[in-house]
């Protein structure tokens, strides 16, 4: 038992860390994805047929392009443009993070504005009318009648998106964010332990992704009783 | 960009090809195309276990899906990376590696598209059948199976669309494909990263998009077609 990598606690350590990064990559996406995602569908159901089309394109390039492409760009790519003082700013404090995040960021509000703004669709007209009837201002009815309810309806979808934007974390690692998977590579060129450390960090996704499956399966039972 | 255009244009969509090995934009297509034909089968089998009557195949065929749709991509492409050659007993082409992970991890999301397509016929089809006296399998074969992969097109050519995106990763093994002819285009310039990406990223956003919008006219047509059928 001795021998195995989980008794390392140098190889813990590293793992920990990994996944720690991970959680973070994580959750800062998920959460800055669903407030730019119901930006989007606000700016999308304002009408206005600039910000419409601004959205359309948005969503377009993001939906069509593969997600580790969209890690280039932003890593590879975008610190080009800018100038090279910020450039050094950002070799300088962890820059492959952040432009990951912003990344990941983007791609995943892509995808869950359009499951939000299914979700909006799919509600009665009479519910922004009754609630622009009895006073409440456009971002009112947004905010405290339409989206409450379109979350609810596409809430579904936008555990499916969320679980992609988990497993979507895991391409950061290609351009050298240390999270789990990363991690995991460090480990198996130090041990040659192949089979055990994809195993380890094989275990630790699924078991996260079924997490996050099963919330999603309470929710929409819980929220599809409280409807009828 | 025109400039690189110009020059990296043909090694972008075919490689070095016919003076070496084909790549680019041909080669992403032809991974993802034989990756969805060759996971097909597979996702059949693991569709019609789902809805299987016998519950200890179900559960085994839940477990199979839900366990591949909780990994990664990546993370399956490194295990195959590791053990395809392990089964082999040789080295193996990485094309071949890669094809084998996407057909794994696509015969998990096809089958979850099967078992929707039979889930979703109408029950009085599969009684009748029975009634008549077909048995399981020829109920499956002659009723069920036709009508639900019929229905399944669209969501099949979707399909495509995300295994299209999926071959970038192949990039990471060294297969050479779009995402890692674009990579080797910017090592050889160096100096114009946010150009090379830029195209690389138009280049997946006109063939995904096209595709995309042939897919919803497919879809549109099979919409009609089974509103006409009397039901």
């Amino acid at each position: 038992m001795k021998d195995l990598l989980l008794a390392n606690p140098d190889y813990v350590t590293l793992l920990l860390h990994g996944l720690g990064v991970t959680a973070r990559l994580f959750a800062v996406s998920w959460i800055l994805a669903m407030l730019l995602a119901s930006l989007l569908t606000a700016i999308r159901s304002a009408g206005g047929r600039v910000g419409r089309s601004v959205v359309a394109i948005f969503v377009e390039y993001h939906r069509n392009v593969p997600g580790l492409v969209q890690i280039f760009v932003w890593y590879f790519g975008v610190p080009q443009l800018l100038p090279t003082s910020v450039q050094r700013w950002i070799n300088h404090h962890n820059g492959e993070f952040f432009l990951s995040c912003i990344a990941l960021t983007l791609y995943a509000a892509a995808y869950m504005s359009e499951d939000l703004r299914s979700g909006l669709r799919s509600l009665p007209r009479g519910q922004a009318e009754a609630a622009r009837s009895l006073g409440m201002s456009y971002g009112q009815t947004l905010r405290h009648i339409l989206l409450p309810q379109a979350v609810r309806a596409s809430l579904p979808p936008l555990v499916n998106q969320t679980l992609a934007l988990f497993k979507a974390t895991s391409l950061a690692m290609t351009v050298g964010v240390a999270d789990m998977m990363h991690a995991t590579r460090q480990i198996e060129n130090e041990t040659y332990r192949t089979f055990e450390a994809f195993f380890i960090v094989s275990v630790a996704y699924v078991l996260m992704s079924w997490l996050i499956m099963g919330v999603g399966a309470y929710a929409g039972r819980r929220f599809s009783t409280a409807r009828n | 960009m025109l400039e690189i255009l110009n020059n990296y244009g043909l090694i972008l969509l075919i490689g070095e090809y016919p003076h070496g090995p084909l790549g680019g934009l041909a080669m992403t297509l032809i991974l993802a195309a034989s990756a969805l034909l060759l996971s097909f089968p597979l996702a059949i089998l693991v569709g019609i276990a789902r809805t299987a009557p016998l519950i200890a195949v179900a559960r085994l065929a839940a477990l199979y899906a839900n366990t591949i749709r909780g990994l990664p991509l990546l993370l399956l492409v490194f295990w195959a990376y590791f053990a395809v050659p392990m089964l082999f007993g040789k080295s193996i082409n990485a094309t071949v590696v890669m094809l084998g992970a996407l057909i794994v991890y696509e015969s998990a999301y096809l089958g979850e598209i099967v078992r929707a397509g039979i889930v979703s016929l109408p029950r009085g089809q599969q009684e009748a059948a029975r009634t008549l006296g077909m048995g399981y399998w020829t109920t499956l074969r002659k009723v069920i199976l036709p009508q639900a992969l019929y229905n399944m097109i669209p969501s099949m050519m979707n399909q495509f669309v995300v295994v299209v995106k999926n071959t970038s990763l192949a990039y990471v093994i060294g297969v050479d494909e779009l995402t890692n002819a674009a990579y080797q285009v910017n090592s050889q310039l160096l100096t114009k990263p946010f150009e090379v990406y830029a195209l690389l990223a138009m280049t997946y956003f006109v063939v995904c998009f096209l595709l995309s919008r042939s897919v919803e006219a497919v879809e549109r047509r099979i919409t009609r077609n089974r509103r006409s059928r009397p039901s």
